[in-house]
């Protein structure tokens, strides 16, 4: 039994709790996506999708806390790793001569 | 202390800890929409980075418990905290390359 089945308040348990959590994580989530939409720059986009795939690591990580389901962990893992190479890859392709680093 | 109070103190200390990532999440989502230029972007969206995402990822941590795939999230949590201001300034320095210029008092740019 994990911590996730420990009764918080009247029947609901932590891993309600952490559902919900999620819940507001993704809303937050689509409130950047409107700074990625508008931009008005290249960089105002990739800085709010970068903020995105962070919010969305959170989201699996907490998922897979409240599911009861460690197998999320590393998917978030992988997901983290491959975020910031979109970061990193398209602020060197967006400058001439690149050396962003 | 007993073993049921200590897992009480536990539950409740994992519910603060995602208040807080949420607030934190809440306040730089409110500064990437409404700050004028990229770069004060940049600074705000290093803090859903650094704090949002750090009590998230904490929080999971706490429920899961170091015996469980908690190492896995504090692995996430330290990743994260490396990479993130890394991407923030490669994007920052790539928009400085870009001609963009930092805005001043009196810009009213949106």
């Amino acid at each position: 039994m994990s911590l996730a089945d420990a009764t918080l308040a009247a029947g609901y348990t932590l891993g309600d709790f952490l559902l919900v959590a999620a819940a507001g994580f993704a809303v937050l989530a689509v409130g950047m996506l409107y700074r990625a939409v508008v931009g008005p720059t290249m960089q105002d986009r990739v800085l709010a999708v970068n903020v995105l795939g962070t919010n969305t690591v959170v989201i699996l990580a907490i998922l897979g806390a409240a599911l009861d389901e460690p197998t999320f962990l590393d998917i978030a893992l992988v997901y983290a790793l491959l975020n910031f190479l979109m970061a990193i890859a398209i602020s060197k392709f967006t400058v001439e001569r690149g050396g962003v680093l | 202390m007993s073993a049921a109070a200590l897992e009480t103190a536990r539950v409740w200390l994992v519910v603060a800890v995602t208040l807080l990532g949420l607030f934190f999440t809440l306040v730089s989502m409110t500064g990437v929409l409404r700050l004028p230029d990229v770069y004060s972007r940049a600074h705000t969206a290093s803090q859903a980075d650094t704090l949002g995402a750090g009590f998230g990822l904490a929080a999971v941590a706490l429920t899961v418990g170091l015996a469980g795939a908690g190492f896995k999230s504090v692995l996430l949590l330290f990743f994260i905290f490396l990479t993130n201001p890394t991407a923030a300034h490669a994007i920052a320095r790539a928009a400085f390359e870009e001609g963009i210029v930092p805005w001043t008092e009196g810009d009213d740019r949106r």
